[in-house]
This record gives structure tokens, sequence and C-alpha cells, in this order.
């Protein structure tokens, strides 16, 4: 163990707990908690241990599937030296105490989760743990340096007697925090680092799991909302006749983005919904399709755009040598979370209620404060488990339309959207165009790289004082951070804007530069007739973490080993949110049909937390990678988003998924990210596989072959 | 009014006998295991088991059930013992979860047809129900499990 300050010791909080137990919370916000006393126990607390030995954990971030609540409460157990099966996980409530460190809010995003509340949440466990055994020190009256805590018990070493936490909680919570913790090494960990089952399986195979959609409250009304079928259209008015005739319909009223039609339940909200004659102003972009959108960006490349990156002199260099130019397109792509878009709001006059399959708890809360004016403390943000979110959930459209009904309506209302409306009103993933020119000496090595991109901006959206002078980090994520060592090298960025809504989806830029990038990339290397891992290991001299996954996926695929006839492998490499990712697809062409038969990923993400559920990440995430590489895509034609369901936005089916082998590098540094790294390098690996097959680079996304 | 057999009991449900069976079962008689994902026969996350067979409840009337016998997640065991789910479990099957119901039940029906189901019978009746978070492998892996148990309890 070593000896660590607290990081945050002044706005640490032990307290007793309703029943007698023992409390600890970390007020975050400065400000928020400074003035707290004992007496004023804030009730967020990160862990409850009851007097009968039960403990209690609040996970701040949102489980959407990835397994953080089981990821988080794993940090806090084992430096509390928990008894695991005695261990309960719950969502926390929105509150500043529960802001995750890296992004200053309680939100769930950027992979952050865990490495967020990597320091913070141990730190929390460590503090319960040592207040548990001073207790119990106290109590025998011996050295705390001769008792020991182990699996919720703490043990006297010289004479072995033992007390459970349950009997010392009540102790520890009327002692002072400590000013420094123990902190385990990375040996010493009992949890971390040795697979755990979810805690949310169990309530996942029988239905009682509870999602946003599953939200019921007395006198609750469902809603559904007309919004406009263009991409800006305004509501001009409405004739709710026929649908207020609809029996089970209760009112119809307009709200922000269309017309709400409310109901005893959301078939007759539905049937009412159809039932609406609404006019709508088709507003400035009714004309506009995917080809005007690409013109555009065609026009942004050839204006220019910031330079993101650069070094050496890639002008000079482009006439020195084999010259080899690529336009790669990516399109846009939908979230489609199998839980369509909903929300559930109860406002009243002293307060209100939100039940929420959210990643952003604190946006979430602020969205209900703007509309109803009520202050923090009165809007209480209840976190569902979420049907997938992938980014899309960061959003508050669906918020604000629950909060406006249930202002209106007078009571709960629960918003849904049909699977049309989660798919046309979706912000999708930014399509982009890029610009690719590389140069070969006459050796045929790389000694320029220039990458253009030209694309819509997610932070012009979100965060729009964020993008200065044209740029947007996000949208040059995997471009920018080029890994190999070429000399001569130059990235830009042209922000473009078009009328379709973007957002963050999984990997975020990473998902799409990933694949421009390591594409070309294979074109260069087979115009100079190498071996695509090979020269990959070369030009990553520098890069110790990249070559290892390279080397381990490479080695675990056989690459290199003769393949079944009509058989290729692609290779693909890419760094993201703190980690590194590897992965070797084998594929084949059946009439015209890309096949996936097997992907063998490598993972480096620092301290394996949880090593089953990173291999149920990256799993997920080639699944989800192969949905935008072989299925479809997000097309605009008059003003409208054309795919309104799963038959023109077909997503990858079981007997289309390829075997999938996950190895994990061996590591001690802090976590990275795990939610999306494997996502970037599924397309570029079975990309490049299409390319070894056909001989013809594959520039354009979902992968069409001829048959 | 239409009256419905839901998990070995009788019930009433106030739904119009067009409304598809999944909202009388959500909204009606509040059995929220069962999933709404399409609405179109699609995706497969509403499948309930109609006299042992899977159905997709997004498309089936309620009158059109009136009578005959529903499962729903809620019903499979009253308390995850079955092989099916039990399998599941022991795979780490869920992420997000959302599909699962849909997932397991369609597995439910493939072993009462095929106690013993080949590679391709599991892909071929699995495809049904789409998984946006990628249980796909898993879920090969669980039915099998599920059809290891389901023949040890056969024997003994």
């Amino acid at each position: 163990m070593i000896r660590a300050r607290l990081t945050r010791r002044a706005f640490l909080r032990v307290g007793v707990a309703a029943g007698g137990g023992l409390l600890i919370g970390f007020p975050w916000a400065p400000g928020i908690g400074e003035s707290g006393t004992r007496a004023a126990f804030s009730p967020n607390a990160w862990l409850t241990v009851h007097p009968d030995g039960r403990v209690d954990l609040r996970v701040a971030s949102s489980e959407m599937g990835q397994g953080v609540l089981t990821g988080i409460a794993m940090l806090i157990a084992d430096e509390l030296e928990a008894d695991w099966s005695r261990v309960r996980a719950k969502q926390a409530p929105a509150a500043p105490d529960f802001a995750n460190p890296l992004m200053g809010r309680q939100q769930t995003g950027g992979s952050t989760a865990i490495r967020g509340f990597w320091r913070v949440a141990r730190e929390a466990g460590a503090v319960g743990r040592e207040l548990l055994v001073e207790a119990a020190a106290a109590r025998w009256g011996v050295d705390a340096g001769e008792c020991l805590a182990r699996r919720g018990v703490v043990i006297h070493e010289p004479t072995g007697r033992r007390l459970d936490y349950g009997v010392l909680a009540a102790a520890a919570a009327r002692l002072p925090v400590p000013e420094a913790v123990f902190l385990k090494e990375p040996e010493e960990f009992r949890l971390i680092g040795r697979s755990q089952p979810r805690l949310d399986t169990p309530q996942k195979v029988d239905g009682s799991a509870r999602f946003g959609l599953d939200v019921r409250l007395p006198g609750m009304w469902t809603a559904v909302v007309a919004r406009s079928p263009t991409l800006g259209g305004r509501l001009r008015g409405f004739d709710a006749r026929a649908a207020r005739a609809v029996p089970g319909v209760r009112a119809v009223f307009p709200i922000e983005s269309g017309v709400a039609v409310l109901a005893d339940h959301f078939w007759a909200a539905a049937q009412g919904r159809e039932a609406l004659r609404v006019h709508w102003d088709p507003g400035p972009h009714a004309g506009v399709d995917s080809a005007a959108i690409e013109r555009n960006f065609a026009e942004g490349l050839a204006h220019g755009g910031v330079v993101e990156r650069e070094t050496g002199d890639v002008d000079r260099t482009v006439r020195e040598g084999r010259f080899v130019e690529a336009l790669y397109r990516v399109p846009y792509q939908a979230h489609a979370c199998m839980e369509p878009m909903n929300a559930t709001a109860d406002v009243r006059a002293d307060g209100c209620d939100l039940y929420l399959p959210t990643q952003a708890q604190t946006a979430s809360q602020e969205t209900a404060m703007r509309l109803t004016g009520l202050p923090r403390e009165r809007v209480r943000v209840h976190t569902t488990f979420l049907g997938g979110g992938f980014g899309r959930r960061s959003e508050q459209d669906f918020v604000r339309e629950a909060v406006q009904c249930s202002m209106k309506a007078g009571r709960p209302v629960q918003v849904v959207w049909s699977r049309e409306d989660d798919l046309t009103h979706d912000v999708y993933r930014p399509a982009t165009l890029n610009r690719m020119r590389g140069v070969l000496d006459g050796k045929g090595r790389i000694v320029s790289w220039e990458h253009n991109i030209a694309g819509p901006s997610i932070l012009a959206r979100v965060a729009p004082d964020r993008v200065r002078g044209g740029r947007d980090p996000t949208s040059v994520e995997g471009a920018a951070n080029l890994p190999y060592a070429i000399p001569n090298l130059r990235v830009t960025y042209a922000l473009v804007e078009a009328p379709v809504p973007v957002g963050f989806w999984r990997s975020v830029g990473a998902s799409q530069n990933a694949y421009v990038t390591e594409c070309f990339l294979d074109e260069l290397i087979a115009e100079a007739g190498a071996d695509p891992v090979e020269r990959r290991l070369e030009l990553l001299r520098d890069r110790p973490r990249h070559r290892r996954v390279l080397e381990l996926a490479a080695g675990r695929a056989g690459w290199g080993d003769a393949l079944p006839e009509g058989r290729a492998h692609g290779v693909a490499v890419a760094e993201s949110f703190g980690s590194v990712v590897a992965q070797v697809a084998e594929v084949s062409i059946d009439a015209g049909r890309v096949r996936v038969h097997r992907v063998v990923c490598a993972v480096d993400c620092g301290i394996a937390v949880n090593p089953d559920l990173i291999g149920q990440q990256m799993e997920s995430a080639v699944v989800f990678g192969l949905t935008a590489t072989l299925k479809g895509a997000i097309t605009v034609r008059a003003g409208r988003v054309e795919q309104r369901n799963f038959d023109t936005f077909a997503l990858l089916r079981l007997d289309e998924c390829p075997r999938i082998e996950v190895h994990i590098v061996p590591g001690t540094d802090p976590p990275g990210g795990v939610g999306e790294p494997g996502v970037p390098p599924v397309a570029p690996a079975v990309a490049n596989a299409v390319f070894a097959l056909t001989g013809r680079p594959v520039r354009s996304l979902p992968i069409r072959v001829a048959g | 009014m239409v009256e419905l057999q839901v998990n070995g009991r009788r019930v009433e449900v106030s739904l119009p006998g067009e409304a598809p069976l999944l909202w009388a079962l959500r909204d009606g008689l509040r059995f929220t295991g069962t999933k709404y994902g399409c609405g179109i026969g699609l995706c497969g996350v509403c499948t309930v088991l109609l006299d042992g067979e899977p159905v997709r409840s997004c498309l089936t009337p309620l009158a059109s059930v009136s009578g005959r016998s529903i499962l729903t997640i809620e019903g499979l065991s009253p308390d995850r013992s079955h092989p099916v789910q039990r399998a599941w479990i022991a795979e780490q099957v869920p992420q997000c979860g959302y599909c699962q119901s849909g997932q397991i039940l369609t597995a439910v029906a493939l072993l009462a047809r095929h106690p013993r189901p080949t590679d391709a019978q599991i892909d071929a009746a699995l495809s049904a129900v789409l998984c946006r978070c990628g249980t796909y492998p898993r879920i090969r892996r669980a039915v099998r499990r599920a059809a290891g148990l389901m023949a040890g309890e056969a024997a003994s």
C-alpha cells in the first residue's frame, strides 16, 4: 500500500446513516458542501455501510450496457475491503457531488467513467476501510496498525479477534476524516483485475430491470409528439378534432418541438397522432439532399481549412516521389438505441421529478430548472437503466418535451418516441469528405501524408463557445494524432455547416478518421508492395503501446498464415480515449456480399478493471462497428431523413456476427477508456481485408462491392 | 375489455381489440418486461410466446389472442431458475439488457423445438431479435449452455 493524501479532503464528508450506519460522500463542486457539517450531511453518499453489514454504493455514471454500475462499484468495494456478495449498487441522484472529475459535470461519455472516478472512488472506499479499522482498534484498545480489514471484517492479527463491518459502522461514522489514506498497489487488488459478474445481470434476465419506458406513475399520461418531417421545419397550425375523438386521448397541445398528443396509453396516443392534421412550414432546408450536402463538403475542401497538425514540408515532398491521392467519404449514422428516446416528468409547483434514461444528469437537471424556474435542489433526477446510449442520451430534446408536457398537462407525463421518431430526429454521427495525399520515396517509404477533412462540427451545435477559428477538436480525433512516423505531415479541417444535426456517436471523430487513415495507409503500403502489419510496426517504432496490440492481434489471428480460398485478412490499429486497440478481420466476399468470419481484437487499456467486461465491450464495439461498416447509412432527400425504421436502417443480425476473440495486454498504468475504443478499428480492418481480396480500395462506407 | 391468459393467469385488459398485444401487456397490464423496439415486427424485442410459439406482440392484435396462452419474460420462472436464464447469467450475456426478454423467449422456443440445436439452427432462430450492444457471441454460447442444462435435467 502507498500512503496518499486525499485529493479533496476539504470536501469529504463522513456521517451517520439512517439506521445507524456509516456514510461517506464527496461533495465535489467548489462552494457546494464546503459549508456542510455533520448535522447537515449530504444525503448523496457514495457508500453506506449498514449495521447489518450490507454495503450500498451509489454510482454517478449511467448504466447503458457498458457495465459501469459494476465497474465503479468494484473500485469502491476493493479499497473498502467489502464483502462483494453483500454489495449493492444503485444509480446516484443528480447532484454536484457526483460530477465526473474529468468532465466537471455528472455525465457519462467519452469513455471517462472509470478514468474519471479511478482515484476518487477508491479514496472513498479507503476512507471507509480506515475508519472501520480505527473503530475496531478503539473497541479492542489496540493499535490500529495491528488490525487488518478483509472482506467485510476487521481482524486483530495478534489475537485473531474479528468484528464485522456492520457492528463497527456506527462508531466509525463518528471518527474524524483522515488526512491521508493507504491506497492499494495494483498487486494488492482483490476485485480489480479479476472478472466479476455484472451486478445488473439478474434483473436483465427476468424482465425486472426498469428502463425509462418502464416507468409507471399514478395518473401518468403517455405523450407522442408530431415533429416537423423536414429538417428545420416549423409548426404553422394544427387541427386536433379527429385526434381528440380517438378513445383514450386526453389532450392535444403544441410544445416547442411540435404537437403533443397525450393519452391513457401509447396506442391511443399513437392513433391520435395519426388522426392529427398538422400544417408545417417546411423551412429553409426542404430542398436539401445528400448530394447537395456533399457538394458543400467538396467546396469546403476546395477552400481549405484550419491546420490542425503540421510537421515537415508537405508541399515540397508532393513533387518528389510517387504521389497517391484519394477521396474518402463517410456517411451520417444514427445511434439507433434499442430503447427509443423517452422521458418521464412529474412537474408540480413545489418540485419536479424526472425519470430518465439519461447520460447527462447535470444537463437534464438544468434543462428542467430553466423550463420550470425551480431551484436545483427541487429538481430530482432518477436515472433508470438506459436501453443503449452511444452518445444519443446526452441530448436534452426528449427531456424538454417531457417537462413541457407535464407542465401543461399538470400531471406526470411520459414522452415516448416511436422508432420512426427516433431515426428521423436523431443527432447523427457527422458525415465527412476526406482528401488524402501521400508520397512514397524511391525505396517505397512514406515520406509525406496530407489529410484534409471537410464536414460539420458537433461542438458548433452543442458548445459553440468551444469552437474557435473554425476548430473542433472532436472532428480531427484519430486524424491529427496519427501515430505513424512520417516526416512530412499535415492535417486540416474545414468546418462545413449542414442542416443535418450532428452529435456524439460512440467513439466520435475517431469513428470516421480511423477508417479513413487506416485504409489510406493500406493504399500506400500496397503501392510500396509492403506487408500491412510489418510496415505499420516500422512506422510505429516510437509507439510501444500500438506495437504491442498490433503484434498481439496479428499473432493471435495468424497474420501471414494461409487462409481458406477466397478469404483475406485486414488489419487496423487506433488509439482513442486513452486506450489502443488493434483488430484483424478475416473476410470473404460471397456474391457481392461481404462476410466477416472472425475478428481478433487486442486492447491495451492500462489496468484491466474487469477483464470480462472489457471483453464484452470489445465484442460490443465490433458488432456496433460492423453495422456502420456493412449495413446502413443515413441519407437525406427533400430535407427529410430517408431511413425511418429497421427495414431501411438495418442493424447487424446474429447470423452475420463473426467469431470475436479479445486479448487484453496486461497493464499497470491507470485505466484507459473501454466503451468506445473498440469501435474505430472495425471499419478499416474489414475494408482493408476487402481491399486485399479485390485489389480495389474501399473509399466509402458502408462497403459495397460489385457482385 | 379483452380477456387474456398471461403467464397462467386470467386477466382483463381495457384496450380495444385491434390494439397490439404489446401495449396491452406494457400499458394495460404493466408487464413491462416485454419491450417496444420498432412496432413493425422487425427487431423482435417484443417477442412473447403464444401457445409456446414466438410471436411479435407489436403486430399481434389483442382480439386475436383472447383465451390463448401468453408467456412473457415475467412468467418464465419465479426466481430466474429457468435453464435459459441460468445460462444467460453464466455467460454474462446482457449489456444494456433491453432486447434480452425477446432473446431469451426466442431461445426458449428454439430449445422446445430443437433440444440440441445445431449452430445453424441457433443462428437462424436468434437472428430474429436485434441487439445493438452486440451480445450475439454470448447469446450463441448461452443457448448451447442452456441446451446442455436442459439435457442434464431431463436425464436426472
